[in-house]
């Protein structure tokens, strides 16, 4: 006979809390990576976790304005990095050196994000208990 | 011939190698994330305007819209192309090596 699961009566969301990153290097669509790291953000989310999202190297272009997919017949996910808000995400960073490099500026992006150096980013990166790559 | 690069030149070295195997004459195009090197004011576009003036550059227009590079943010001399322009120049170019 299996024993009786035991589920605390006190599971107050707030306890348990983990500090997740989720670190995008990918482009968005010659790879799989992009989108499938944009729906473990979304679940981790609905978890009420303290989630933050960097994006460097080609991760940067997951998140460029003006994507139009439907040439290509795919689906363009870009819009759904602006429904993060709503799962209360809000800590999203691109990488300074990833930007210059490909001469795009915080403007250019679908959603706000903060522009951190790698040495600042490296910091964040320290103080997480998580860290998952897409 | 024809050269395809399908990979960023920011992650992989597939549009270099292109460019250290292209003679003169040859076509390149594009497509895919290859694609992004073809964007004004990065740190890669130094090398492709010289490739541009030296071989016959094109990009996939589907795959440009994709991942929103506009047509003004194009390098001068690379010509944008659809995907019958690609079937084209696979067909009038003889062989066609494919950088993957």
């Amino acid at each position: 006979m299996a024993e009786p699961v035991d589920i605390p009566e006190d599971d107050e969301p707030g306890e348990d809390v983990k500090k997740f990153m989720f670190v995008n290097r990918r482009a968005p669509y010659g790879t799989i990576y992009a989108l499938e790291g944009l729906e473990m953000v979304l679940i981790t989310g609905a978890f009420d976790q303290d989630v933050s999202v960097v994006f460097m190297d080609d991760g940067v272009f997951q998140i460029v304005k003006g994507q139009d997919t439907k040439a290509v017949n795919m689906k363009n996910f870009s819009p759904t990095y602006r429904a993060l808000e709503g799962y209360d995400i809000d800590k999203l960073y691109v990488e300074r050196e990833s930007i210059e490099a490909r001469g795009l500026t915080a403007e250019d992006f679908v959603v706000p994000v903060k522009v951190l150096s790698a040495a600042e980013l490296a910091g964040l990166m320290a103080e997480q208990h998580v860290i998952i790559s897409a | 011939m024809l050269h395809t690069v399908n990979k960023s030149p920011f992650e992989r070295t597939a549009l270099a190698t292109c460019l250290r195997y292209a003679r003169e004459g040859d076509s390149i195009l594009l497509y895919e994330d290859g694609v992004y090197a073809v964007r004004k004011a990065q740190s890669t576009t130094a090398d492709v305007a010289a490739a541009a003036a030296k071989f016959k550059l094109f990009v996939l227009g589907p795959d440009l819209d994709a991942r929103g590079v506009r047509p003004d943010q194009v390098i001068d001399g690379i010509r944008i192309v659809d995907y019958g322009g690609f079937v084209d120049l696979a067909a009038e170019n003889g062989p066609v090596q494919a950088w993957l």
